[in-house]
């Protein structure tokens, strides 16, 4: 059976650029699987993951969704984005009914759909704030928010970048217990960009490391063999946790070190 | 007793009691007099001075007494109607409203399809930018003898003055709006395969609102300048031939009120716009 997600031979070239940003990226991802790709900045991590996405084309290689190329952006493949992306001049809820309204017309009737968006927004714990407009949330709720909207797309494969990037330490823990919790429910596949080391090895069950860009490409890829539910407090002093942790930051920061720190 | 058994009861409210107290009650009318004061004390100053200048023997211009005595009725009574062109400055304004009103829709709606069509289309935007470009240039008074030309007819002329002199900056916004609708809106809506026109609905026209109504704001603003000084030309009723008509009889104080009235009028629509426009786009703005 061929895999879930398969990306075969995949570089990646932008024009007036000598050398690919990636090249020959392989990476097999099963159903369900939970995978982290990590590396330092400018290494073509959010590249890799908007080809996926299908927002950038490949330049060599492809990707392969459930044996189908991918050759355009949908939402299959829904991403959360960084910045979290909301529409500011719609309400949360109505962020999410629009992607609901675009891509569940045809299976769902118009009350269905009502429901649905409902259900996605007490998924995230955000039915309280379902007519407030994305600049009166803080941070979490909105990056909440774009969480329930790319779950509500039914997605099969969920792609995550660097989700929690702009939180603050507190409040990004609560959303990665919130999104294992969700995880564990729905058993999506995720493939999440991150350069925090804590977070790939608590949520991924593959952490893919990748080589300094250009011309980047994986470098390892780590196995989390932690069984779930994880919980963070008692995988702090975990052998398992720790010997992974340690694996990832020997990766980045003794074979691989970020080359503009050592420029300077 | 008794009153070791109340006191656990009263203690809540001997406790709150002087929190409340603590915190000055903070008065509403202290901001408004703060921003209502200086104006007027300036507004004072300012007449005090125009009085002692256009006091003096050699004075070409009236003071404000002499405004107030002269153009009295015209000040106290802005609705009277006594036929013709003798008419309370009420009526002027309204004939000159209407005008901007008409012209300035017209430029509205023809100028955000515009700014739309060359924000969207790289054809239409290198066909038309430069020819636009050149033509924004132009005074609005320019047009007047050829749509007068055109349309042998005054008012039509003067509204025509209106809407082209007000629909390049709603266009060229538009435009920039369009072109500014940011990568991460786009990618949301490829990722849901938001296309054609309901992209454009739900996305290209929310995300460049804030620009349009920038545009739409200058744009009423050009059309108060122009009325005026069309009217002028054009005659009949209406604030620009009332200015006009006083100046040939010479009464100075009729042109010092009106022009205090086009100053007002002015500033009203400014901000009627900008008020439409706050309830457009909320929300666009700061996310």
């Amino acid at each position: 059976m061929p895999p879930f997600l398969d990306i075969t031979k995949l570089s990646i070239a932008f024009p007036k650029s000598p050398l690919p940003v990636l090249r020959d990226v392989d990476l097999k991802i099963e159903r369900g699987e939970y995978i982290a790709v990590i590396g330092h900045s400018g290494c073509g991590k959010s590249t890799l993951l908007n080809v996926v996405a299908g927002l950038l084309p490949a330049t060599a290689g492809g990707v392969l969704l459930e044996g189908r190329e991918i050759s355009g952006p949908g939402p299959d493949r829904a991403v959360v984005f960084q910045n979290h992306s909301l529409l500011p001049w719609l309400t949360c809820y109505e962020n999410i009914q629009l992607a609901v309204d675009q891509t569940l017309s045809r299976e769902m009737n118009r009350k269905q759909r009502h429901e649905w968006v409902l259900e996605n927004l007490a998924l995230v714990h955000m039915t309280a704030a379902k007519d407030k407009r994305p600049n009166e949330i803080s941070g979490g709720m909105k990056q909440r928010i774009g969480i329930a909207r790319a779950l509500a797309m039914k997605p099969k494969v969920l792609l995550l970048d660097e989700p929690f990037g702009a939180l603050d330490a507190l409040t990004r823990a609560h959303l990665q217990d919130q999104v294992m919790e969700i995880h564990a429910r729905l058993k999506t596949t995720v493939i999440m960009i991150t350069h925090d080391v804590d977070e790939a090895v608590l949520l991924s069950d593959r952490i893919v490391m990748l080589t300094n860009g250009p011309n980047a490409t994986v470098g390892e890829v780590l196995d989390v063999a932690i069984e779930r539910p994880r919980d963070r407090l008692k995988l702090a002093a975990d052998p398992r946790f720790l010997s992974a942790r340690t694996a990832v930051l020997e990766f980045l920061h003794s074979r691989h070190a970020n080359p503009a720190l050592k420029a300077a | 007793m008794n009153a070791v058994s109340t006191k656990p009861a009263a203690a809540p409210a001997v406790v709150s009691r002087p929190l409340l107290a603590a915190l000055p009650q903070p008065s509403r009318l202290v901001p408004v007099i703060a921003q209502v004061v200086p104006p007027l004390v300036v507004l004072a100053l300012l007449g005090l001075t125009w009085e002692y200048l256009a006091s003096g023997p050699g004075a070409t211009l009236p003071p404000p007494s002499k405004v107030w005595v002269d153009a009295r009725d015209l000040i106290v009574d802005p609705f009277f109607d006594r036929g013709g062109l003798d008419k309370g400055l009420f009526w002027h304004l309204l004939a000159s409203l209407q005008r901007v009103a008409l012209g300035f829709s017209l430029s509205a709606v023809v100028g955000v399809a515009l700014g739309l069509l060359i924000g969207t289309s790289p054809f239409a935007m290198r066909g038309l930018d430069p020819i636009f470009q050149v033509l924004r240039t132009v005074p609005p008074l320019a047009w007047l003898p050829l749509s007068l030309a055109a349309f042998r007819e005054a008012q039509p002329s003067a509204i025509f003055v209106i809407f082209i002199t007000a629909i390049w900056p709603v266009i060229i916004n538009t435009a920039v709006g369009v072109l500014n609708v940011p990568q991460d809106y786009r990618n949301v809506a490829a990722v849901i395969r938001l296309r054609g026109p309901k992209f454009f609905w739900k996305i290209v026209l929310p995300a460049a609102a804030p620009y349009i109504f920038t545009g739409l704001k200058i744009g009423i603003g050009l059309s108060w300048l122009a009325i005026i000084a069309a009217e002028m030309l054009i005659g009949g009723v209406g604030i620009g031939f009332f200015i006009w008509d006083a100046w040939n009889s010479s009464n100075l104080s009729d042109i010092i009120v009106a022009l205090t009235y086009v100053g007002l009028v002015g500033f009203m629509l400014d901000k009627c716009v900008a008020l439409a426009g706050r309830i457009a786009t909320r929300g666009t703005q700061a996310s």
